[in-house]
């Protein structure tokens, strides 16, 4: 099973510019009390829900579900640094991007 | 002048087993599944599917919740007050007025899609009104992973019934009629429905024929939604639920680009989101019964 038998979600959209969608280790997410990439996230992209078999994970607001790419490019510039900030707060390594 | 003929119409229908009779039963539940075009409704004795309805959705979601139900619950003599649990989900989940509780699609399609075809079941497309789910579940239907694009509506049964009426061919017909190509043309554009239909219009008048304009736009959907499920990760065994998994063209070219070869199933795949809505609304029933 693709991340190693973890139960993995994913979040946004493809179209004809690319695939552009958040990946969440809801295994991993689970077991983590404070979810900082909440609060963390610039965009206020992320919410806690209880999800249908009532574990507590994050997952992206519907609202920016289909806008992620531009949602996301508070942290993915054109010139300069990325840095990723739900990625870099999340201790248990249970997000990454795929674009 | 002519009667307009609408070509995207599909057949609405309900049904019910002759096998049993539903007063036999001791645990009645029903899932109600309101989707972005159409609305099922099931009904399941002691985890038997007893009867369903498929219909378009309306605008206005919980009368399509309503009718769904009222037109499956049609010639049983059963009323709403006789089902012990319903969950609602699809689109309009959250509008269900008589749903005791609402589940996202993703977890009751892969349940119900679990029921349709067995525990070897591994990876579900659910080709969907207006989105495509990629799923991946375990051997008692449990989601282990999902990706959803709802952003437009390439790859979807809208898209294929803007097709069918831009062909003037009917939207059952459309899998079939692609099939008879004596060569594979190369796929119209598969990301947008605007673009590919533009497209499909300069071919016609190129002097491509409708067979010929229909297996490009079944491949060009087949590949699109093959790159969702490598995105997720295939595994067998896999299966096609939704409106779009009764058109052939679409199914054939997609195992082709796959490799695999879909399940089949005598169950109608359509039904499959609100199907598992009723099993979800089984366990509860159960649990509520355990906890008094």
């Amino acid at each position: 099973m693709q991340g190693g038998g973890n139960t993995i979600a994913y979040y946004g959209y493809k179209d004809g510019s690319g695939d552009f969608f958040i990946r969440l280790d809801t295994d991993k997410c689970k077991e983590c009390v404070n979810k900082p990439c909440v609060d963390a996230c610039p965009a206020g992209l992320l919410e806690i829900f209880v999800n249908d078999y009532d574990d507590v994970v994050v997952r992206v607001e519907e609202k920016h579900r289909r806008k992620i790419k531009y949602s996301c490019s508070v942290c993915k510039p054109v010139f300069g640094d990325r840095i990723i900030v739900c990625q870099a707060v999340c201790k248990l390594k249970a997000i990454a991007h795929t674009w | 002048m002519p009667e307009a003929r609408e070509f995207w119409r599909w057949k609405e229908y309900n049904w019910k087993t002759p096998d049993f009779d539903w007063k036999d039963a001791t645990l009645i539940t029903a899932g109600v599944d309101v989707g972005s075009v159409s609305s099922q409704a099931v009904i399941m004795c002691d985890g038997k599917l007893y009867a369903f309805s498929n219909m378009r959705t309306g605008s206005d979601s919980p009368n399509s919740a309503l009718n769904a139900m009222k037109w499956a619950l049609e010639g049983t003599g059963m009323t709403l007050t006789d089902i012990h649990c319903k969950v609602g989900t699809g689109y309009g989940r959250i509008n269900v007025p008589f749903s005791d509780r609402a589940i996202t699609e993703i977890a009751c399609h892969a349940r119900g899609a679990n029921y349709m075809f067995g525990p070897t079941l591994r990876t579900i497309m659910d080709m969907g009104g207006q989105d495509c789910k990629a799923i991946r579940c375990d051997e008692n239907g449990k989601v282990v992973s999902f990706l959803m694009n709802d952003k437009c509506a390439a790859g979807t049964g809208r898209g294929m019934e803007a097709f069918a009426e831009l062909l003037g061919v009917s939207i059952e017909e459309v899998g079939e009629l692609s099939l008879q190509v004596e060569e594979e043309p190369p796929p119209v554009s598969n990301t947008c429905v605007v673009f590919a239909k533009t497209e499909a219009a300069g071919l016609l008048r190129s002097g491509w024929s409708r067979e010929k304009v229909l297996a490009a736009y079944c491949s060009a959907m087949a590949h699109r939604v093959a790159s969702l499920l490598n995105r997720i990760g295939m595994k067998e065994d896999f299966a096609i639920t939704g409106g779009i998994a009764k058109n052939v063209g679409v199914v054939s070219r997609l195992e082709k680009e796959l490799g695999v070869k879909a399940l089949k199933t005598n169950y109608d795949m359509q039904i499959a989101g609100a199907l598992g809505a009723s099993i979800f609304a089984k366990d509860l029933a159960e649990k509520a019964i355990r906890n008094k």
